[in-house]
């Protein structure tokens, strides 16, 4: 009898299939294959392509890592979809236009990183302007006994900070780093008339006049290596460039030589152009602190992310609003 | 000074000679009128002893001093005709205790005669031989005036430190010798506490492990673990002073909401007090030690308290090794009490525990809370100000003492 309500159970439980897989999946994915059947082609020996054609023609909804490329091939395997679920705010990975020809509507995971992010990006800032890991690295070879005082690093307070794209995360990084005594401005598509930061037209008069540029920008055709040489000069030899945008926002070429150079001052670096290489080049400098795309990785957003991950399958599979649409624009 | 002598009263080995009740030491601190009577008396005793060496600050007085034959060894800390006042600082005895700031040394080395204590391999002797000549003492947090070095240097009138912290002067000797002090507030606090804040992050989100692993080439091989967030964390501050309330407003804008413990609660805040330690141990996620060292917060953060913060707990000292128990603090983290550390300061700098480097939950850095070019700049300018403020009679800067 139980044994039958349990099979029941099972058959009701709706289907998703899950491409990339997203590293929420490696913490959450019991959980989540507990509330849902979860097509997971990465454990089939067929390439995607086959995978989907034998599996997956009437499953209605995705789960997507922010890294996997929903293109205009991989949907056309999925002729059932109505809806991709992506564990990444940034939504630059899949073929909005394409998903909106054939009513696919894509949700994400909106805000809730945001605090995360902002302090990374305010965690990698310190980092290289007071050289902590550099400092930690010191101590922890035995140095300090032998070789003495560590060089000095640089002060943050009263620094111009240069906010490349005021979004969700841009505005929380703004509040942090106005705390330390920083003065704000930033560049973005449009003025934003709620905020009274400084706002710049043109990327690279807010170089120019930032001691300190952070990205926060989505990743678009437009913004596609928008951090070229111009702009790092217009930075310049004291600058610091902090990334926890998208690599490919920033020429990563251009970037390294800027910083080998000595053209800027120091970088933190969360993404890069071809994740997860990183280039050897920056191996070598100390004024450069990496970090391996984790941004949003703490216990509390996956956390998070888990939840509104469900929560928007299950608002879709009992037609009710998705939690976090992301909207056309 | 005016009015007044002080005779210094040496043997050929620069050693002070003790004579008579009020010269135990040599040293004798008398009116002008008084002065030429001593120095009548010394004279006729000079005659049957080897010769001595008098030095007197009053120019007059030396005069006298230098026209008597019997006396060989004749020196003076002024000279005729009256100085200018660079030339008067010129030969102001300035011991540094060691190295601090070459912006620093250099421009004490320009503007007074830079005696450098630490290039001395025979300290006491070198002491003695120079005591004549030092009037002031510039320290830091590694090392300040203590007793000895203040009663081996009988002319010390200021002791500026290169710091804001005290605990390496013996402040209750100052007082009673009338030896002014000065320190550096005000113009490294917002350093301070960016780099607790760095360190929170750095811990909490393992920023530096993080750097490794890309360094390393690990990242091709799997993604970092989950770290745990720092926004909205429970801040505990141990003292709520000047650096203490910039700890608190940075984390504020962080949704930390702020707690902290102080010998007293204080008015014009929303943080909430705790009274006890413990108390606020518990009740904290991270917990930053901001306050002054002095006997009675020696070892504050003790066994008790770490067990209090726990194992999920994360403890932040950016103000003296002595502030924590540290093999306490070793322990806790090297078995897992303990849920990491971010350390600037050790109670043995520049030694700190080995235990502590392959753990990647603790973050160690040398000492560098001020350590930027701007606030080490500032805060020269200031040691420089005070320094030149008090050997021209003008109000100190930044007085303690």
């Amino acid at each position: 009898m139980a044994e039958g309500l349990q099979i029941t159970k099972i058959q009701q439980s709706p289907e998703i299939i899950v491409l990339g897989p997203p590293s929420v999946f490696r913490t959450h994915g019991k959980e989540l294959s507990s509330r849902f059947r979860s097509l997971r082609p990465w454990e089939s020996p067929l390439p995607l392509a086959q995978f989907l054609a034998a599996q997956a023609q009437n499953t209605q909804a995705a789960l997507c890592s922010g890294t996997f490329s929903l293109s205009a091939a991989v949907l056309d395997n999925l002729p059932s979809l109505r809806l991709v679920v992506t564990t990444s705010a940034g939504v630059n990975h899949i073929d909005l236009s394409e998903c909106r020809r054939r009513g696919i509507a894509v949700a994400n995971a909106a805000t809730i990183f945001s605090a995360d992010v902002a302090d990374l990006a305010v965690g990698l800032l310190l980092d290289v302007l007071r050289k902590i890991s550099a400092g930690n690295r010191y101590v922890k070879n035995g140095f300090w006994p032998k070789q003495g005082a560590y060089p000095l690093g640089f002060k943050l307070g009263g620094k111009q900070v240069g906010i490349v794209g005021l979004g969700s995360i841009g505005l929380e990084i703004a509040k942090r780093l106005e705390a330390f005594g920083c003065a704000i401005s930033y560049y973005s598509r449009n003025k934003k008339p709620s905020v009274s930061y400084v706002f710049y037209p043109h990327l690279r008069k807010l170089a120019a006049t930032s001691d300190i540029l952070v990205v926060c920008c989505a990743l678009t055709e437009q913004t596609h290596h928008m951090i070229d040489r111009g702009v790092l000069l217009a930075l310049g030899k004291e600058g610091v460039i902090v990334n926890i945008a998208r690599g490919a926002v920033v020429d990563e070429k251009e970037l390294v030589a800027c910083l080998q150079q000595g053209e800027i001052g120091g970088a933190g670096l969360d993404v890069f152009e071809n994740e997860p290489h990183v280039p050897k080049e920056l191996f070598e400098l100390e004024n450069v602190v990496l970090s391996p795309h984790f941004g949003v990785f703490t216990e509390e957003s996956f956390g998070d992310l888990y939840e509104l991950m469900c929560g928007n399958l299950e608002a879709f599979f009992s037609n009710k609003p998705l939690l976090s649409l992301v909207s056309e624009e | 000074m005016v009015g007044v002598a002080k005779l210094v009263v040496m043997d050929p080995k620069g050693r002070l000679v003790s004579g008579g009740s009020s010269a135990k030491t040599g040293i004798m601190q008398k009116s002008i009128k008084e002065s030429t009577k001593m120095l009548a008396t010394l004279v006729r005793r000079a005659k049957s002893q080897p010769p001595i060496t008098l030095t007197c600050n009053l120019l007059h007085i030396s005069q006298l001093i230098s026209t008597h034959p019997l006396h060989h060894n004749f020196s003076t800390t002024t000279r005729a005709p009256p100085p200018s006042a660079a030339a008067k600082m010129e030969a102001v005895g300035v011991l540094m205790m060691c190295p601090m700031n070459n912006y620093l040394e250099q421009e004490l080395d320009k503007r007074f005669k830079l005696f450098r204590y630490w290039t001395q391999p025979k300290q006491r002797e070198f002491l003695a031989q120079h005591a004549e000549a030092i009037r002031a003492v510039v320290g830091n947090a590694t090392a300040g005036a203590s007793a000895e070095v203040i009663d081996a240097l009988p002319k010390l009138e200021i002791v500026s430190s290169f710091s804001v912290g005290l605990d390496k002067i013996d402040l209750i000797k100052c007082k009673e010798k009338g030896i002014r002090v000065t320190n550096t507030p005000d113009v490294l606090t917002e350093d301070v506490a960016d780099l607790a804040i760095g360190l929170m992050l750095a811990v909490l989100r393992r920023i530096c492990e993080c750097d490794k692993y890309v360094r390393s080439g690990a990242w091709k091989f799997g993604d970092f673990k989950l770290t745990t967030k720092f926004s909205g964390k429970r801040v505990g501050i141990i003292g709520l002073g000047r650096i203490g309330l910039a700890i608190a407003k940075r984390a504020e804008a962080f949704d930390c909401p702020i707690s902290y413990y102080s010998r007293s609660e204080k008015p014009n805040t929303n943080y909430k007090y705790y009274g006890n330690l413990i108390e606020l141990a518990s009740n904290c996620d991270i917990l930053v030690v901001a306050c002054a060292l002095t006997p009675e917060t020696t070892h504050i953060v003790n066994r008790e308290v770490i067990d209090a913060l726990g194992p999920k707990g994360v403890l932040i000292n950016i103000g003296r090794g002595p502030h924590v128990d540290e093999p306490e603090l070793v322990s806790a983290l090297v078995e897992g009490r303990l849920g990491g550390a971010g350390l600037d300061v050790f109670e043995k700098e520049p030694e700190v525990p080995e235990q502590l480097f392959g753990l990647d939950n603790v973050v160690l850095l040398p000492h560098v809370g001020s350590g930027t070019i701007e606030t080490r700049k500032a805060m020269a300018d200031l040691v420089l100000g005070n320094l030149e403020a008090h050997f021209a009679n003008k109000p100190l800067l930044t007085p303690v003492v």
